[in-house]
């Protein structure tokens, strides 16, 4: 990782104004969008907006053509092409044969995409943004920090400052005084103009139609008081047909500002009349620039769905702490790393790909269902293949694919007491091995007795059925008073708890670092291991690892060509469940009595994010935990990740700090004396901040709180 | 009813709406507002009134006369002293609050993109129901121009503070009528 962009990310997160403005949007956005969607269908709205996209996507070439041809018949000159540089020349060229001399710009991220502005004003243009974010960021001469809030980074302080300059008199910071500053100021520059830029929103093939969206109204003015109008449309806005614009419609402006409809949508079907009477000199540039490529692309094809409402970087818990500017690009978030790899290169989202923490929260609200988390890990994958690993990254690799080794090193750490921290190679290991650089929070020791020894050793009730446990490295090492939690609930219900000795790592370190064939190994080792037992059941208290095996273990296989395993991979993903969701189907079937036990304490419950986003899982823990007799106290953002994100506090000390600051803050208001949760990484990063902190609140597992329950009943 | 639903939305985007039961109730409201809003024959407190269905049959030099700084010359010049811009739609969307027309004549646009107060008079016979219904009527290949309007123009671009008039009108005042027959023009 560059020092510029650490340097980067440090300057993000020390400037209270951006973080403060995006931490508090971030929270009324949540609120405000959920109401802008009450009483729509979102998931069949969204589907629809899929359908309609990803069939656009696949025929680009077609819908262009056909598009010129309408805009065409109607009187508009299409101008095509895959080249930035043609696009500028194009504007120039016109600007010169025409004498044109004033812009008003209307916003656009494609111009900002092809750096328009200042190839104009080299050419001695005047060019003036007229979205009043956008005129703050030109004037200010810095970039936008977000795609629809521009300048959310700056205050109204910061703002009168850089108005005062622009029209020479000392301005206060009084908001709306400075809207009407902006208004006076470019009210002439509109009047004057010679020349409108706009970019689209949609544009129609089979009508030859533009659809613009503003709030301000400055895209009317734009579009109908300069003479010549140039739209800059990148071809991914292309839609079949007219009727198609109204779901896009109906959830981009929610998506965008939890609004029902933008105060302004503008459709131009060819060349309107200007103030003279004379028809409007209408052009439209339809940029390609990498979008045939991506389109081509079977994975990132669906990127293209895309209708930027930036509702992925809205819901972004990363986002909300660093903003746009570490991403160096006009694209910027999720979906901004995605675009920023195709319009630019694959080598410039090195860095920046790694800020996705994979908590998913953006995949469940993009209203054009593009799987971001997965595409983002598309990249690192492909990254991966590119890039030679690094010599500790090799290691690593070795060790976690040899279990006695991995293992044995394992046990070493516990007896030498204390994490291999400082050696060098060690840090790529998973996480609890890693030493904490940032001493935000405390690490769990290396348990003296692994649950691999432990298990075997406990008596357990004979029952009528066998349930596989699959441990994970976390309980296995660190938390084997997990592990025998599960134990004791099964046992309950009758079933008999087997640790199979070849289990081992699950594969997530290397696979979310793009490593396919290391995951693939574990896989294949698990497999082996989990199924030469014979069980009703194969149960994980860990999400993340549940998540591997009833579904990324099958995936890295096939991506590896190890076809004769994918059907193993099935048996094994049929079986598996996750600790939670056994138990409740247990209780719901009447094998397990759960009856309240009384004088529990509260809790608050902590959504792990590989539970509640990639399984589904959000009701039963806590079902389960009400039914045993512990209240539940909601927290805040109960669903917002904690920060462990595997590794990831160990690249990003400085994001990931934060985000648990904010999750203990969080339960801390709850007032629940204990916070459950299914996640043993939770449970390290979350355990390990509260005991940073000396907080009187307790993490636990929900199998260590039924457990409890049930030895309190008996 | 459609029309509830409509003011409804429309007064939760900050529109005001008033229903008016036929064209000279309406233009008697219409001569009102303009009266107890300031215009005047000076420039910035002119109000321009666009060419429309409801114009029709009306004495306009009668009505300029009642009215000083009312005129039905829209300019580029003229536009850009208005306070109050008239015009007409055809439709209204009820579940957004949003009126909608072809806006292709620039007399259109710039009575409602350059005054302070746009006021818009809408058949009380076009308000359908919702976006889907709007698309399903228009023919794009029959007007250059569809503008769809839903509140004043607004931003919260400094400090995500919501606020009313920046390029656009500061109100938009929204008179609908129950006998004007739908015009779709």
């Amino acid at each position: 990782m560059s020092q510029d962009f650490k340097q980067q990310i440090k300057t993000a997160i020390e400037n209270p104004n951006l973080t403060g403005a995006l931490g508090r949007f971030s929270e009324a956005y949540a609120v405000s969008r959920a109401k802008a969607y009450e009483g729509i269908d979102f998931q069949a709205l969204r589907q629809r907006i899929a359908a309609i996209k990803g069939e656009a996507a696949g025929k680009l070439e077609e819908l262009a053509e056909r598009f010129t041809r309408q805009a065409t018949a109607k009187g508009a000159k299409v101008f095509r092409t895959s080249q930035p540089e043609e696009v500028r020349a194009y504007i120039l060229n016109l600007a010169a044969a025409k004498g044109l001399k004033r812009v008003v710009k209307s916003k656009s991220m494609a111009s900002e995409e092809i750096h328009l502005n200042q190839a104009l004003s080299q050419a001695g243009l005047e060019v003036k943004e007229t979205d009043l974010g956008e005129w703050i960021i030109q004037l200010a001469g810095q970039r936008p920090s977000h795609m629809v809030m521009p300048a959310i980074h700056l205050t109204k302080e910061e703002v009168a400052e850089i108005f005062s300059k622009e029209v020479h008199e000392r301005l206060a910071s009084d908001i709306p005084r400075l809207v009407k500053v902006a208004r006076r100021e470019l009210r002439q520059k509109f009047l004057e103009a010679d020349l409108g830029i706009s970019g689209a929103n949609i544009a129609v093939a089979e009508t030859g139609t533009l659809v613009i969206m503003t709030n301000e109204g400055n895209a009317r003015l734009v579009t109908s008081l300069p003479q010549t109008h140039v739209a800059i449309v990148g071809l991914e806005k292309l839609i079949e047909r007219f009727e198609d614009i109204a779901p896009i419609l109906t959830a981009l402006p929610k998506s965008a500002t939890s609004q029902l409809l933008t105060s302004y949508v503008t459709m131009i079907t060819g060349p309107v009349p200007n103030t003279d009477g004379s028809p409007k000199d209408l052009h439209i540039i339809l940029l390609d620039s990498h979008r045939t490529e991506m389109a081509s692309d079977p994975v990132f094809k669906q990127a293209l769905q895309c209708i930027r409402c930036a509702s992925c970087l809205n819901v972004c818990p990363v986002f909300r702490l660093v903003g746009g500017h570490v991403f160096g690009d006009v694209y910027t978030g999720g979906i901004g790393t995605i675009l920023t790899a195709w319009f630019d290169q694959l080598k410039r989202t090195e860095d920046i790909q790694g800020l996705c923490i994979g908590c998913g929260n953006c995949k469940e609200v993009c209203p054009a269902c593009i799987d971001i988390p997965e595409l983002i890990m598309e990249l690192r994958r492909r990254l991966d293949k590119e890039r030679p690993r690094s010599l500790g990254q090799k290691a690593a690799y070795a060790v976690v694919n040899n279990r006695r080794l991995f293992h044995g090193l394992l046990r070493a750490a516990s007896l030498a007491s204390k994490p291999l921290a400082k050696d060098g190679f060690i840090r790529h290991l998973p996480q609890f091995l890693g030493g904490d650089l940032a001493g935000f929070r405390s690490l769990p020791a290396i348990a003296a007795e692994p649950l691999r020894d432990l298990l075997p050793r406990l008596r357990q009730t004979p029952g009528r059925q066998k349930a596989v446990l699959y441990a994970g490295c976390l309980i296995d090492f660190a938390y084997p008073r997990v592990g025998q939690a599960v134990m004791e609930v099964l046992n309950r219900a009758g079933i008999e708890v087997v640790f199979p000795q070849g289990q081992t790592c699950c594969g997530a370190p290397a696979r979310y670092a793009g490593a396919v064939e290391v995951a693939a190994k574990n896989a294949r080792d698990n497999i082996e291991a989990l199924l030469a037992t014979p069980a009703d059941y194969v149960v994980s208290a860990c999400p993340t690892c549940t998540v591997a095996l009833k579904e990324t273990f099958g995936q890295d296989l096939a991506a590896q060509g190890w076809g004769d395993w994918l059907d193993r991979a099935r048996e094994l993903a049929a079986k598996t469940w996750d600790f939670s969701s056994l138990v409740k189907r247990l209780v719901a079937e009447g094998r397990l009595a759960l009856p309240a036990a009384l004088g529990l304490e509260p809790y608050t419950y902590h959504d792990s994010c590989h539970l509640k986003r990639s399984l589904g899982v959000q009701e039963e823990p806590r079902q389960l935990l009400i039914q045993a007799g512990y209240p539940l106290r909601e927290m805040f953002e109960s669903d917002m990740c904690c920060g462990m994100g595997g590794s990831y506090a160990l690249k990003f000390p400085e994001i990931a700090r934060p985000m648990l600051e904010r999750k203990l803050s969080n339960i801390a208001q709850s007032g629940a004396p204990v916070v459950a949760m299914d996640c043993p990484g939770c449970l390290m990063q979350i355990q390990g901040g509260l005991d940073k902190q000396e907080s009187p609140v307790r993490a636990r597992h929900t199998a260590e709180l039924l457990a409890q329950a049930l030895r309190e009943r008996s | 009813m459609d029309y509830e639903l409509f003011k409804t939305r429309a007064e939760g985007v900050s529109a005001e709406v008033h229903r008016l039961p036929d064209k000279a109730a309406a233009l008697s409201f219409i001569l009102d507002f303009i009266k107890t809003n300031g215009v005047a024959d000076s420039p910035g407190a002119f109000a321009l009134w666009a060419p429309c269905p409801f114009l029709e049959g009306l004495d306009q030099a009668e009505l300029a006369r009642q009215a000083p700084g009312l005129s039905f010359e829209v300019t580029k010049e003229r536009a850009a002293q208005t306070l109050v811009g008239i015009n007409q739609v055809s439709w209204g969307l009820a579940n957004t609050g949003t009126i909608a027309g072809d806006a292709t004549a620039i007399a259109d646009r710039l009575v409602s993109t350059l005054s302070w107060i746009h006021l818009a008079i809408l058949p009380l016979s076009g308000i359908l129901p919702d976006l889907p219904a709007l698309i399903e009527r228009v023919d794009p290949a029959a007007m250059a121009y569809l503008a769809l309007v839903t509140g004043p123009s607004r931003t919260a671009d400094i400090e995500r503070v919501l606020t009313i008039g920046v390029h656009g009108p500061e109100r938009l005042v929204i008179v609908c009528v129950d006998d004007l027959e739908e015009v779709a023009r």
